[in-house]
């Protein structure tokens, strides 16, 4: 085969797997697949059974969580393609995954769970220390075994400080490089202060010995981090299965003018790439040759497709319709639509990375307030005429008190059960901060095709259609993968029609279908091809079906608005927001769409770059706008916008720029996803409050000098298990913010 | 006091005991499939990464 190709699906395609056609290897080769509908343990057990019984797979292990399995195959018996119709025989939608890179985000994840299992394992133990050193300061313990105790207690506590608390001190020391102050400075003070002083307290046989409550502030800490960080791993991992379920495999043809099958990512720039008809086109390029029709919603979000010719450019994610065609990879070329698109996410994703994250908005606040407290304290008992030694004890103890455990769970505590409630929903949120974003929105900017509409047309009032006509015009439109055919096919059958398949018919790519029958000629297709004069026809959305001389029986189509799009628009108006939809399409399609939505402020035939114009006045006004998008077209957008949605159908690169994706038919999640940012807001700020309430308690009593080992424990661990719970009744907590029917007497 | 020489060390053996059975098993990757993990366990006697099908086709 051709020595440039092999090495570029070397270079490219990265993995052994995907080039293991082309190179038999005899060592186990080993691949990730996505299974999208395993969902229970029958399922784990049925997916790793039919991969087994699949010839040359040596094992299979599924993981439930992740929704994933791996497999050890042959490469000379067989290759990842046909485990994946393995799989689909067996009743399972699989895809291998391509674009996986889990290996990094698990690494951080079983790293701070050792950091925890170690902080663990040494506060378990300092506490069994300290509670006796309590119990003997009520009962007669002596000095010299409360000594041994606090020196038992340094030799567990300290290296598990050092170890487990890494995490916090790398974030503050790079918060205070970059001049800025997060929750990690205080809380790296507060357990490096309580150390050292507890140290030196013990080498003086001293009683403020503090090495429980650091250990145990580190261990809840490392908690919350880790919840944290497993439910964005978890979200990543799930929203890298959505797209790695869309990968494409491509087949390009070689030099010697054989076609091959590679995955769509190690295509590369001048590489011929047939596109069957009904297939996705992988790659941006140049049509070489055929002549066919292109559905591009994705990328325009107009819902009728375009005619291309050769020397046409066409889109990747875009679906060739009629015939099949040859296009050659332009895909690197600057000035694509691809790369126009890229440059305007860059710039609107500079805007949105200067967001400040509550509990770090909390922190300025916060950090300076408490080392004044400190300072005070430290002032007040040296003017009071407490020795310098006194009063720096007094000092830290402060600091060790308002250490802000509570305050830094508060937050994370939060996110992670309203992640959690809205990921059983079938909503991944994907940004860290998202949730504290889409709570402050007050716009709602919609995309039309493929967000508030299906992305489909269907056919408008299909039982006005005589049944017959009906009937035979579906037998004909069987034979075609275009939209509109579909459409016809979905709505005989809707009326009890099977469709009947047919000999003889043949497409013309840009007019329609011709068949042949002993009754004359049928024809279905655009309104020249039955022969009707397509000037005096002025909706494009619009079949004619003729049989021999008869008259042309017209077929119309509109883009169905999605099912709930009319409640949910009103219920976000309900809540305050104002709803806009701008859109890519023609004007009478976007005015239809909102005036049956319920939608007053609309825009249409609006670019990319326009879109982003749009989201920018708002902003100017002072507005915080939610755009929720699914098409290429929409991805600077989503990523401008101070928050973002997208349909689990959307292109790729606008999924990456959403802040979470929901999944499903319906729009409801998009109101669920703002009541819950909502109410979590809502809890933060209740969680901040029981924090500083503790604080306004405890601080005190530190300043006065009456704080001890005991009290700084119970202090720490009553806050940090009052705002955990209070965070976990979001959970299973009935909002109010929930879609009623819509009122009626409304059109 | 002569009771603690040898309590405590036993008491963090004990404790470094199950620090090492947790490390080891984080290292095994236990913890990568919490979810699966619990259905594991209820599943019938058959394993299915150790040999397949030829348990169920086996007749009685």
């Amino acid at each position: 085969m051709d020595q440039a190709l092999k090495r570029q699906l070397k270079v490219v395609g990265g993995r052994e797997s995907s080039t293991a056609r082309f190179r038999p290897v005899r060592a186990p080769q080993n691949v990730t697949l996505i299974v999208e509908n395993m969902r229970c343990g029958g399922c784990m057990a049925a997916v790793e059974k039919a991969l087994l019984a699949a010839p040359g797979v040596e094992s299979a292990r599924a993981n439930l969580s992740a929704k994933r399995v791996s497999a050890l195959y042959d490469a000379a018996k067989t290759d990842p393609e046909r485990l994946v119709a393995a799989l689909e025989r067996a009743g399972f939608h699989a895809a291998e995954a391509a674009y996986v890179r889990d290996a990094g985000v698990s690494a951080q994840s079983s790293d701070l769970l050792r950091r925890l299992g170690v902080a663990g394992f040494a506060a378990a133990n300092v506490m069994l220390l300290s509670v006796s050193v309590w119990a003997g300061l009520a009962s007669d313990m002596d000095r010299s075994a409360a000594a041994l105790f606090h020196w038992l207690s340094a030799l567990i506590a300290l290296p598990a400080i050092v170890y487990a608390g890494q995490p916090f001190y790398r974030s503050a020391i790079g918060a205070l490089r970059a001049k800025r102050l997060n929750m990690d400075v205080p809380i790296s003070l507060g357990i490096i202060l309580a150390s050292a002083m507890s140290l030196f307290q013990t080498m003086r046989g001293g009683d403020q010995v503090y090495f429980d409550a650091a250990i145990m502030l580190t261990f809840f800490l490392l908690i919350g981090r880790y919840l944290d960080e497993s439910v964005r791993v978890k979200a990543k991992g799930a929203a890298e299965n959505l797209m790695g379920l869309k990968a494409l495999a491509a087949t390009v043809i070689g030099a010697d003018g054989k076609p091959r099958r590679v995955p769509a990512r190690a295509l590369s720039r001048g590489m011929r790439v047939l596109v069957a008809a009904g297939e996705r086109i992988p790659v941006d390029g140049r049509v070489t040759s055929g002549t066919s029709e292109i559905e591009e919603s994705l990328i325009t979000g107009e819902t009728i497709p375009r005619l291309v010719r050769a020397q046409a450019t066409v889109h990747a994610g875009t679906v060739n319709i009629t015939t099949p065609i040859e296009v050659e990879a332009t895909a690197t070329d600057e000035g694509t639509l691809i790369a126009e698109i890229a440059r305007l996410m860059r710039a609107a994703e500079q805007g949105r990375g200067r967001y400040v994250r509550l509990a770090d908005r909390a922190a300025r606040v916060y950090a300076p307030g408490v080392h004044i407290l400190g300072a005070v304290t430290f002032l007040g008992w040296m003017l009071a005429g407490a020795g310098w030694e006194q009063a720096l004890t007094y000092a830290i103890a402060v600091l060790i008190i308002t250490c802000p455990c509570a305050l830094a769970l508060a937050v994370p505590a939060v996110q992670v059960a309203a992640t959690g409630r809205l990921f059983a929903k079938g909503v991944i949120v994907k940004a860290p901060d998202a949730l504290e974003r889409l709570a402050e929105t007050d716009v709602v900017v919609l995309d039309k095709t493929g967000t508030l509409t299906r992305g489909e047309p269907r056919l408008i009032a299909p039982e006005t259609i005589d049944a017959s006509v009906l009937g035979q015009a579906a037998a004909l439109a069987a034979h075609s993968r275009h939209p509109y055919s579909k459409a016809i096919v979905a709505a005989a059958h809707a009326r009890g029609f099977a469709a009947a398949w047919r000999g003889s018919v043949r497409e013309v790519a840009g007019c329609g279908l011709i068949a042949e029958t002993p009754h004359g000629e049928e024809r279905l297709g655009a309104a020249a091809w039955v022969g009707l004069d397509p000037s005096a026809q002025e909706d494009a959305a619009t079949l004619w079906y003729r049989i021999g001389a008869e008259a042309p029986t017209p077929f119309r189509f509109e883009d169905a608005l999605r099912s709930d799009a009319e409640s949910v628009v009103a219920g976000l108006q309900r809540t305050g927001y104002r709803v806009e939809l701008v859109s890519g399409d023609r004007p009478q399609a976007v005015a239809a769409a909102a005036s049956a939505a319920g939608i007053k402020t609309w825009h249409a035939r609006v670019r990319p770059d326009g879109k982003i114009a749009r989201l920018n006045a708002l902003r100017a006004q002072g507005r915080k706008v939610l755009m929720i998008g699914d098409g290429l077209n929409d991805a600077p957008a989503l990523a401008a916008g101070h928050a973002s949605l997208s349909p689990a159908s959307a292109a790729d690169i606008s999924q990456t720029a959403a802040d979470a994706i929901f999944q499903g038919e319906l729009l409801a999640p998009i109101l669920e996803t703002v009541a819950v940012a909502r109410r979590a807001r809502s809890m933060s700020l209740q969680n901040f409050a029981i924090a500083l309430c503790y604080n306004a308690v405890f601080v005190p009593l530190a300043m006065a000098g009456l704080v001890t080992p005991l009290i700084a424990a119970l202090a720490m661990s009553a806050s940090s298990i009052a705002v955990t719970g209070n965070a976990l009744r979001l959970r299973t907590m009935r909002l109010a913010l929930r879609p009623r029917p819509a009122p009626e007497g409304r059109t | 006091m002569t009771a603690l020489a040898w309590l405590i060390p036993a008491a963090l053996f004990l404790g470094l005991l199950g620090l090492a059975a947790f490390l080891w098993a984080l290292r095994s990757g236990q913890f990568e499939d919490l979810e699966g993990a619990s259905w594991r366990a209820i599943q019938d006697s058959e394993r299915p990464d150790a040999g397949g099908e030829t348990d169920a086709e086996r007749p009685e």
